[in-house]
């Protein structure tokens, strides 16, 4: 019996290996421990033996049987794997095809660049304040301390509608609608559509700006100095801002100053100096048109060209392709609908990767 | 205002270097934007004089000189007529750089002759227009000298000038400036004595308020002659044509000292000279050769007869100066800015004198100018003076600030000494008493406030003395964004998810187009061009234009998005947000794995839907079939909440695709984002309590046939009416007309989840509230389920 055992077993296990299929595999488990299996018919003949004999050549019966059955679900799942890997073998596709088309949109630079500025002077605590573009002679000129024939207003070519209204020629007139409706202090930034009567290279018909105005009852030059220069490094995202104040003149400030822009912005276009926005401290005759006490308040107003500044930081050398609404150009310049800026994460990633 | 540093060191003793001065122009406010230095333009040339002239062997007009560089002589053929020997003139060596052909002078044959230089005309340098011959130079300074130094070649700069300093339109103001930094001392021009010896023959009076003062003097038996170089020089480089000697005095004075002046030859005007008011519809020939008619709100200078000039703005043509005047009557005046400015947009007529008047000269210089330019006029053209004429008198221009010096810190927070406050002050010419500052007559126009006087001690001070004052926020921001802006940045972002690009287009548009899109005819008086002429009353139009531009440059599928006003009158605040998206073509692009499709209306209502609800809108909006007359009618919709539309949509109505010739579908919507209900305040922001339902969840399909015009709306609602608790969702899973169906009838399938959320609902409630919705909807819509 002994003998035969070994058969078996010496039989068994290389067919088990040499097995190419499950179902051969399965034919060789069922030839060993099948009803009729050569091991299950061995188990039969137990029962001739004596208890000693039983005892002994049971256990090797079943030691063999243990390594028999072993070796198939190996082999078992040696083949299970590879029929698996056949099979995902058949199914592959060529994954250098195109994905399903998508289109994904884009947020032009201007607005870009306007939300960003926004959320910073948001962190410095400034509202956000709105008016209208069509406006009076009052809150666009007069009360801007530009009265009928003065040479400021020749300054700025200005569109208007037979009733004698405009459109604005600047954002300021948010100042006066601002400080007529809200008692001081005020802090706001406003961003929106103005309108001058030029169109050249470097001029477009409407362009975007965002007036800044502060009111309250000690702030001052110095203050508007480092607001600006804290926007500028927050904005521009480097330490590396210069600021500098030329005296200049608008008519609803006093003193008036143009302000230049140093440091990497500007060495970047080659120069040292960038001429960026006009600015100064409230002029009292436009406090006092407000119906606010120049005696007990002061404070700084500005205006910075958006459509420029979006151009110099995001390196766009033509400034009327942005109002022009061409596709390739948007998809080029644009940013991907989540780059929302914030400021703790940095402002903006660098929009228009190819991704639709 | 053009500059030369010859005219300035007149007025100031100062030994800065030009880079200096440009500087300090900057930094005070009088920004330099270009420094035009002729002797850089002047590199390499030097005097070359004549030693011999023959002529030219092949070519009657030209000869063959030899001419001296100060080392050798160089043989040069040359075709200028005046050439001769001993002449001094410039010589241009091969290599320079010649400035009226940008283009380097080489060493060429001419006519078979060698040619080892050229002597030059004045416009081949860009000194002057003239081309008759070469430079003469009259001077004692040797072949080989610079070019430069004979030319006593200028520096001019060109200052931004801003419209409060009028005094500054003269180089006498911009020296009196830079004096005050300390970069030179202040050289005033004297009064001087002019000793009239007879009266006036012309007398003058006053009839018009734009005149406060007028001074005029008559001046007899003057020679009028070219004026010198020096004063030639000077005009030339302010931009100015050298004309006569008297012509010249009034423009250099007017650049000088910005002290417009006019002088009539006195033998052509008629009688006496008022001023006044012009007549109605007068007309008069000026010098700029146009002729004005003008009205009662311009003021002019007239004689007996007619106008002759129109008020501080320009001189007419039949009283003008010429070569053979020999008597003059000179004016000094006076005029008030604002009338200038006025009389000046009425006219149209621009001018040096203009721009001064307008801007505000001196009040209190009639007089005193007058002198300076009676003086001038005698030195350079000889007659005999007459007593002053004077009408009217110099307006009142003293003015006293109380001034507190604590001022300057309050409104800058810059430390400046009070003795510097002062020493500013009076080199500037204001008068300083304590507190008490007179500002000088011509500053009168600019300076009334404190706040003016601090301008003026800081920008002389020095901006560089500007402290750091960090300004933080005492309070950290509760959103500094309101909620209603808030929304519109959320359906920006939503609309560019969607695959929208942002476009930014102009305010207005063409109104020919607009009147497609319910014009409200908002026009502008002065639009830039004529198809900028109307407000839109719409976004769609420009951006169906730009759906057109794309298309032409090979971008046939077009997705853009504007988020912008427009507008409906002309008064402020009339205009209301919209966003806006536009798409043509094809969904997508043709692809291996997608189906190709057309936009449809359905696009375009996802755009409106996805807008409202990144906009935070109510979800229960109603579908109605009333959008505006530029979609098709039978393909567009608009969102309502009740009657307040929040937006409409649909495919856009081919007759506006026509006009706009744009061959492909486009659909569009517009999201009137101010009609949207307030949003939710701050501090209310918490949602309703979310609930699970623990039981199971049973979907059931119905195919309801009804008559084609009901709408998928009223079956939807009356299913979801027929239990809001139990009914989770209803969907439409398939639309079905045609075969098999009865003429006018469509089937519409939909699956409905029925859940509760406290019980396992029975086979018989389910069964119930089935039966109950085909009672219901076929109630409501007739529909009943499909056999």
């Amino acid at each position: 019996m002994q003998e035969k055992l070994s058969e078996i077993k010496k039989a068994t296990l290389p067919a088990i290996e040499k097995a190419k299929t499950l179902a051969e595999l399965d034919a060789i488990r069922v030839g060993v421990v099948g009803k009729s299996g050569s091991l299950t018919g061995l188990m039969k003949e137990l029962g001739a033996l004596s208890i000693e004999e039983k005892k002994t050549f049971g256990a090797a019966v079943n030691i063999v049987k243990n390594e028999i059955m072993a070796s198939i679900e190996a082999k078992k799942e040696t083949l299970e794997e590879a029929e698996l890997n056949a099979k995902l073998q058949s199914e592959s596709v060529d994954v250098t095809l195109p994905c399903r088309p998508q289109h994904i949109g884009r947020i032009h630079p201007i607005t870009q660049a306007i939300e960003e500025t926004l959320t910073i002077f948001a962190q410095m605590g400034f509202d956000l304040a709105e008016g209208p573009d069509i406006e009076d002679d009052w809150h666009n000129f007069e009360a801007l301390n530009i009265p009928p024939e003065h040479p400021a207003r020749q300054m700025q070519a200005t569109f208007f509608f037979d009733n004698k209204n405009m459109l604005r020629t600047q954002t300021s007139g948010v100042q006066i609608r601002t400080m007529e409706n809200k008692k001081p202090p005020i802090k706001i930034v406003c961003p929106g559509r103005t309108y001058r009567r030029d169109y050249d290279a470097t001029h477009t018909p409407m362009f975007h700006q965002i007036e800044g105005l502060v009111i309250d009852e000690k702030t001052n030059l110095a203050n508007l100095k480092s607001v600006l220069v804290e926007f500028f490094k927050l904005f521009f995202e480097t330490d590396d801002v210069k600021v500098r104040f030329r005296p200049s003149y608008f008519p609803f400030t006093e003193p008036s100053y143009e302000m230049d822009l140093g440091g990497v912005m500007a060495r970047n276009i080659g120069k040292e100096w960038i001429e960026l926005l006009g600015c100064g401290v409230v002029d009292p005759r436009v406090l006092k048109n407000c119906g606010v006490d120049p005696e007990k308040y002061q404070g700084f107003a500005f205006g910075i060209g958006m459509d420029r500044l979006a151009m110099m930081k995001y390196g766009i050398k033509d400034l009327r392709p942005m109002f022009e609404a061409d596709m390739k150009w948007i998809k080029h310049y644009g940013f991907l609908p989540l780059d929302v800026p914030t400021v703790t994460s940095g402002l903006s990633l660098n929009g228009g990767k190819k991704c639709d | 205002m053009r500059l030369s540093l010859t005219t300035l060191k007149k007025y100031l003793n100062t030994t800065a270097s030009t880079e200096e001065i440009v500087d300090k122009l900057t930094m005070i406010g009088l920004e330099v934007e270009e420094v035009e230095d002729l002797s850089a333009r002047l590199q390499g040339f030097i005097i070359g004089e004549i030693r011999t002239v023959e002529q030219h062997p092949n070519a009657d007009r030209l000869h063959v000189l030899r001419v001296f560089d100060g080392k050798q002589d160089l043989q040069i053929v040359c075709g200028a007529p005046n050439v001769r020997v001993g002449l001094k003139s410039i010589l241009a060596l091969p290599g320079c750089l010649i400035p009226k052909f940008n283009e380097k002078l080489e060493v060429g044959k001419i006519r078979g002759v060698d040619s080892n230089g050229m002597l030059c005309a004045e416009d081949e340098l860009l000194l002057g227009e003239d081309h008759t011959g070469i430079i003469e130079l009259n001077t004692d300074l040797p072949a080989g000298t610079p070019a430069a130094e004979a030319l006593n070649a200028d520096v001019v700069l060109d200052l931004n000038v801003t419209p409060n300093r009028p005094d500054c339109l003269g180089v006498k103001g911009v020296a009196r400036d830079l004096a005050a930094t300390g970069i030179g001392t202040f050289i005033d021009s004297p009064v001087p004595e002019i000793k009239g010896t007879y009266e006036s023959p012309i007398k003058v009076k006053i009839e018009d308020e734009t005149c406060p003062i007028y001074t005029g003097r008559y001046i007899r038996g003057v020679k009028n002659g070219e004026s010198p170089d020096w004063m030639k020089k000077a005009l030339v480089a302010a931009g100015l044509r050298p004309i006569s000697a008297l012509v010249d005095i009034t423009n250099y004075l007017n650049i000088a000292e910005c002290r417009p002046l006019h002088v009539f030859d006195a033998d052509k005007v008629v009688g006496n000279i008022t001023v006044r008011p012009a007549k109605e519809g007068e007309k008069m020939m000026a010098l700029d050769d146009k002729e004005y008619t003008l009205s009662p709100e311009v003021c002019v200078i007239a004689d007996d007869k007619s106008a002759q000039s129109i008020a501080g703005i320009m001189g007419g043509v039949d009283t003008c100066v010429s070569k053979d005047t020999v008597n003059v009557f000179l004016e000094s005046a006076y005029f008030v800015p604002a009338k200038i400015a006025k009389a000046g947009t009425l006219t149209g007529a621009m001018s040096d004198s203009r721009s001064r008047f307008e801007r505000g000269v001196d009040p209190n210089s009639a007089i005193d100018d007058n002198a300076r330019a009676t003086q001038m006029i005698l030195d350079l053209c000889g007659g005999e003076p007459s007593e002053i004429v004077v009408a009217g008198q110099t307006p009142d221009c003293t003015r006293v600030i109380d001034f507190n010096y604590n001022e300057v810190k309050r409104l800058t927070g810059m430390d400046v000494p009070e003795d510097e406050m002062k020493r500013i002050l009076i080199s500037l010419g204001f008068g300083v008493d304590g507190n008490k500052i007179s500002v000088p007559s011509w500053r009168w126009h600019d300076v009334s406030l404190p706040a003016d006087l601090v301008e003026e001690v800081v920008r002389i001070y020095g901006l560089d003395n500007l402290p750091d004052a960090p300004m933080r926020a005492d309070t950290l921001p509760i959103g500094s964004l309101l909620p209603h802006q808030k929304r519109e940045v959320s359906v920006r972002r939503a609309m560019a998810e969607r695959g929208l690009n942002q476009a930014i287009t102009w305010s207005f548009m063409d109104s020919k187009l607009a009147k497609y899109f319910d014009s409200k005819g908002v026009k502008l008086s002065n639009p830039i061009a004529s198809d900028l002429d109307e407000l839109r009353p719409s976004l769609v139009p420009n951006l169906l234009s730009a759906v057109k531009r794309n298309q032409d440059t090979g971008v046939q599928d077009v997705q853009l998005f504007e988020v912008g006003p427009e507008f409906y009158s002309d008064k402020c605040g009339e205009q209301r947000l919209v966003a806006c998206a536009v798409r043509a073509g094809s969904y997508l692009p043709k692809a291996w794995n997608e189906q190709e499709r057309s936009v449809d209306v359905f696009d375009a209502k996802q755009d409106a839907i996805s807008a409202l609800m990144a906009a935070d809108a109510p979800e229960n909006m109603v579908v109605y079939k009333n959008a505006p007359s530029w979609y098709h009618p039978g393909r567009s919709g608009s969102l309502q909440l009740g009657k307040n539309k929040l937006a409409v949509f649909g495919e856009i109505h081919p007759r506006i695709l026509k006009a706009f010739d744009i061959k492909t579908p486009v659909v569009a919507c517009e999201v009137y984002l101010d009609a949207l209900p307030p949003m939710k305040q701050r501090a209310n922001k918490m949602q309703k309590e979310f609930k699970k339902s623990q039981y199971q969840a049973v979907t059931r399909d119905f195919a309801f046939v009804m008559d084609k015009n009901v709408e998928a709306q009223k079956l939807l609602s009356s299913i979801q009416n027929v239990d809001k608790n139990l009914i989770q969702s209803v969907s439409v899973f398939d639309v079905y007309e045609g075969e098999h169906l009865p003429e006018g009838k469509k089937q519409i399938a939909v699956q409905v989840v029925i859940q509760s959320m406290e019980k396992t609902l029975t086979d018989a409630e389910i069964e119930t509230l089935s039966q109950q919705i085909l009672n219901y909807v076929a109630k409501n819509t007739g529909a009943e389920l499909r056999k």
